[in-house]
Formats: structure tokens, C-alpha cells, sequence
């Protein structure tokens, strides 16, 4: 068997004989995805990203509070929208590059090189890797903000967003962003976009994650806010014990042979 | 672009799809002597939510209720020509139409579109002349039973096991000695309707913004606690026979 060759990273063996069988009728499983509302803004001193925290499959909910901004290096970060699970592989690969990079070159890695590399690995996998990126952050060349489409395609802008709930965050964003804004002002800004997403999309939901990234300075806000908190419930669902009916008992003991030797003469430890 | 005539034309099929789902989920359970059917009042298609505001629960009479879901054009014309059919049988029989005879015409009216189906499930609840309560279920043509409980729509995934569990009882071994109930009282029916609903609109992307639930007490019974339930309010018309309230209620709206 080691005589095979394999190449090296994703192995598309079965694609044919998926193919025949979703023709067939039978469909792979869906995967995760963060139908999403997730934005950057860029403003005075760098950039605020933000995002949902609603993961779906299908109409189901799947996580009510995941986290869509990913680590890359410690003034860069990136938020994901797609399927849940290549925007995590997808953004923890490149930050692994990115810190031996850093590591190779003795300088802090810029922003446009995590977008050139996030770019060129998506354009290799022609979209069939599903991620939808917003990268942001700043570095000796200043704050930089980019969108990345699964296609591999990039964008600049001073304010961006991604996912099922753009539309709803764009319309805020088109209303409200101004050049030059306040951190707080910025904050406040993405913070509304979120809420509209979250409020308008239904791919979109449950809590709203920031990151303000300043030249100095990244800080992570962890559910800055929390608008769909759960009412309580009317009901005690406890089951009483015995509940649930079985068919036969078997009690059977773990220790099969135990014998105790006693070591030393007397002095063993004093455990009053 | 122009269209080009080509030597071999093949058979061109053009399509129409009259239909779409508007999310959101219904849901009823029958008392002793009452009748409980709610539905949650968000209408969405898609990921977009068209209103937050868009009852699927209709009074038909004074002791009948539908609560219909699917596609919502065609809940709303199917409740609109049950309602025109209710008001020709006053018209000649002088009295309203008793709940198993609406469950029957419930039937044949969606039968009667067999190969082109009103795009719906219907709920139907209400008291029978028995004094029962009563809930009959119904799919897109016509097949329908009477049960206790029932819920449709797009959390009916999530919300029918729940009910299956605490209203029937199932996979739960009563005490030894003990029998499970063969009916609810009123306040512990509300609660699991409130709790159905709040569940799913946590799960659910579809359920959400506004929960109506209609109860129908049956001629001359207790008001059972329902006079302590925030919301409430009286939709009766006669001071003689079965008594109808509404509960509004807000739903998360994320």
C-alpha cells in the first residue's frame, strides 16, 4: 500500500462518484453554514470588524453563539461567512503562515499578505472551498480593510459586508458611515449594522461580536451585545427517576480480582 | 437576443411555479372542555422576513377555529372561502355549523382542488356539540383526523415530538400505581403551547416575532385561571354559549 502515491492536501477521488449519486437522488449532507451578517469599517486610527454569532444547517439553527472572527495574527483578523467549517481551516492555514512568515521575514506580517494568500489559495480551489471573508487590520503600511469571495476575487474599501445579511448592514453603512469617524462612533456604526442584519435576516442572529484593531492595540468584544436573550421558560421539564422503561437489568462488577499487598511495616503516611 | 428558428427545433417546455412556503408553525391541543390553537405571526420567504405580523389563526364561528400554514396566499383564500360556505349554511339552516360538520367541508373543499392543492396544512380546533374540545388536523387535500394534539408547519419537526412526550405521554413510565392523564387542565396546556413556541423560535429561523393563541372554552365552564394570563382578551359575542379568547404574545425577533 505505500507504494501508492497520494498527493498532498485535499483528496477529490470520490467527487465523481458523488456527482452520480446526487444525480441519483441522493445528495450529500449539507454542511454547517454561518449564514451570516458579518462587516468591517475602517475609521480614524484602524479597524472595527464585526459579526453575528448564528450558526445554520438548512432553517435549524446550529450554534446560537459561535464565533465568526478568526485570529490571524495579533493585529489582523478575519471574519468568515459560508460554510463554517473552510472559513475556520481556511483562516487558521494562513495564520499559521502568517506567524512563520513573521517568523522567516523578522518583520510583522502585513494585511495584504494574509489577503494574497487567503486570495490565491480560494482562486486554486475555483470556489469549492466556501468561504467568504472580511479581513481587517493594521500594520506598518496603516489600517487596511478587504473583502475576499470564495471565487478569490478581493476588494478595498473603507467599509464592507459579507454574508446572507450584507444587504441589511450595507444600508446602514451607506446611511451612516462618515470618513474619519471616532472609535466609538465606528464601534456604534458596526454595532448597527449587525443589529440589522440580525433583526432582517434570518440566515442571522443571537449576539453581536466586535474587534477594534488600533496600531497599539487589538481588542475583542466578545458579545458587546446581547439582544435575543431567552425568556424564561413556563415549565420545570425534570423527569421523575425511573422514567424511562427498560427491558432487562444487568449490574456487573469492574473489578474482577483485587488483591491488596501492603507495603512497608507501620509506617505509612499519617492521614488523620 | 433574437430568437433563431434552428432546422431541428426541439420541444421547448416553459415553467410556471405558482407556489412558495412562508415559513412560521402552527399548533393546537384539545381540553376536556376547552380548545387550544396558536400559531406564531412571522411570514417570511426566503431569508427575508415579508411581515412580522401575519395572523394564521382564524375564528371561523363562535366554538371553531383554523389555523392554516404553508404557502400564505392560499391560506388566507382557503379561510376566506370556508368562511363564505359558513355564512350560506346560517344563511340556511339558521345556527352555525357544528365543528365536525366544518371538519367534513374542510375535506371535500380541499379534495375539490385534488390536482391543483391549496398549498396548506389547516389545524381546526374548537368544541363540538358534545361540549368536548376538539382538534382536527388536515393535510394539503384533505385527509384529516380527529386528535388532541397536532402541530404543523416549520418547526412541526421540533414541536410535535415535544408534545407527543408531554401530552401523550410517550417513552415516560407513569409512577408505579400511578396512570398518566387522559387530559390537561388549562393553565399546564398554555404553558406547553408558550414553551412549544419560545423553544422553536431558538431553533427555528422561521419562527418568530408574534405568538396568538386562541381558546375556546366550552358552554357554561370555569374561566380555569385563564383571567390571570397576561394578553388576554375576550372575542366572545354571546353571553350563552362557548366563551373565545385571544393570548398575544411577543416572540424574539431575531
Amino acid at each position: 500500500m505505500a507504494s501508492v502515491f497520494s498527493p498532498p492536501g485535499f483528496d477529490f477521488s470520490n467527487q465523481l462518484r458523488n456527482n452520480f449519486m446526487a444525480q441519483k437522488g441522493l445528495p450529500l449532507p449539507k454542511a454547517t453554514s454561518t449564514g451570516t451578517t458579518i462587516v468591517g469599517c475602517l475609521f480614524d486610527g484602524g479597524i472595527v470588524l464585526g459579526a453575528d454569532t448564528r450558526a445554520t444547517e438548512g432553517p435549524i439553527v446550529a450554534d446560537k453563539n459561535c464565533e465568526k472572527i478568526h485570529y490571524i495574527t495579533e493585529s489582523i483578523r478575519c471574519c468568515g461567512a459560508g460554510t463554517a467549517a473552510d472559513t475556520e481551516f481556511t483562516t487558521a492555514l494562513i495564520s499559521s503562515n502568517m506567524e512563520l512568515h513573521g517568523l522567516t521575514t523578522g518583520r510583522k506580517p502585513r494585511v495584504v499578505t494574509a489577503m494574497t494568500m487567503l486570495k490565491q489559495m480560494l482562486f486554486r480551489y475555483q470556489g469549492q472551498v466556501g468561504a467568504a471573508l472580511v479581513l481587517g487590520g493594521v500594520d506598518s503600511t496603516g489600517p487596511h480593510l478587504f473583502t475576499i469571495a470564495p471565487h478569490g476575487s478581493t476588494d478595498k474599501l473603507p467599509y464592507v459586508t459579507m454574508g446572507s445579511g450584507s444587504l441589511a448592514a450595507m444600508a446602514v453603512f451607506e446611511s451612516g458611515w462618515k470618513a474619519n469617524m471616532s472609535r466609538e462612533a465606528a464601534l456604534q456604526l458596526v454595532k448597527d449594522a449587525i443589529a440589522a442584519g440580525i433583526f432582517n435576516d434570518l440566515g442571522s442572529g443571537s449576539n453581536i461580536d466586535a474587534c477594534i484593531i488600533t496600531a497599539s492595540h487589538t481588542e475583542m468584544l466578545r458579545n458587546v451585545e446581547m439582544p435575543n436573550q431567552r425568556v424564561e421558560k413556563e415549565r420545570q421539564y425534570g423527569f421523575r427517576r425511573g422514567t424511562t422503561a427498560w427491558k432487562t437489568e444487568n449490574v456487573r462488577s469492574l473489578i474482577v480480582n483485587e488483591e491488596i499487598t501492603l507495603l512497608g511495616g507501620g509506617d505509612e503516611m499519617d492521614t488523620t | 437576443m433574437q430568437h433563431v428558428a434552428v432546422p431541428h427545433a426541439q420541444p421547448q417546455q416553459r415553467q410556471f411555479n405558482p407556489y412558495s412556503e412562508n415559513g412560521g408553525t402552527i399548533l393546537a391541543i384539545a381540553g376536556a372542555n376547552f380548545s387550544v390553537i396558536a400559531g406564531d405571526t412571522r411570514q417570511s420567504e426566503g431569508y427575508s422576513i415579508q411581515t412580522r405580523y401575519a395572523p394564521k389563526v382564524f375564528r371561523l364561528t363562535d366554538k371553531a377555529v383554523l389555523a392554516t400554514n404553508g404557502f400564505a396566499a392560499d391560506g388566507n383564500m382557503f379561510v376566506k372561502k370556508v368562511r363564505q360556505r359558513l355564512e350560506w349554511y346560517r344563511h340556511a339552516h339558521a345556527k352555525d355549523m357544528p365543528l365536525r360538520a366544518i371538519a367534513r367541508l374542510i375535506q371535500t373543499m380541499l379534495y375539490a382542488r385534488r390536482f391543483f392543492p391549496y398549498y396548506v396544512y389547516n389545524i381546526l380546533g374548537g368544541i363540538e356539540e358534545d361540549g368536548s374540545g376538539a382538534v382536527y388536523s388536515f393535510d394539503p387535500v384533505g385527509s384529516y383526523e380527529r386528535e388532541a394534539c397536532r402541530a404543523a408547519g416549520a418547526a412541526s419537526s421540533l414541536v410535535q415530538p415535544f408534545l407527543d412526550n408531554q401530552i401523550y405521554f410517550k417513552n415516560q413510565t407513569p409512577a408505579p400505581g400511578t396512570t398518566h392523564p387522559a387530559h390537561l387542565p388549562l393553565s399546564h396546556v398554555l404553558s406547553l403551547v408558550i414553551d412549544s413556541f419560545t423553544s422553536a423560535t431558538e431553533r427555528h429561523i422561521e419562527v418568530g416575532d408574534g405568538l396568538e393563541i386562541y381558546v375556546v372554552l366550552a358552554k357554561g365552564s370555569a374561566l380555569q385561571g385563564l383571567d390571570a394570563i397576561q394578553g388576554l382578551s375576550e372575542l366572545t359575542t354571546t353571553d350563552d354559549g362557548e366563551r373565545m379568547f385571544v393570548i398575544r404574545r411577543n416572540l424574539k425577533r431575531d
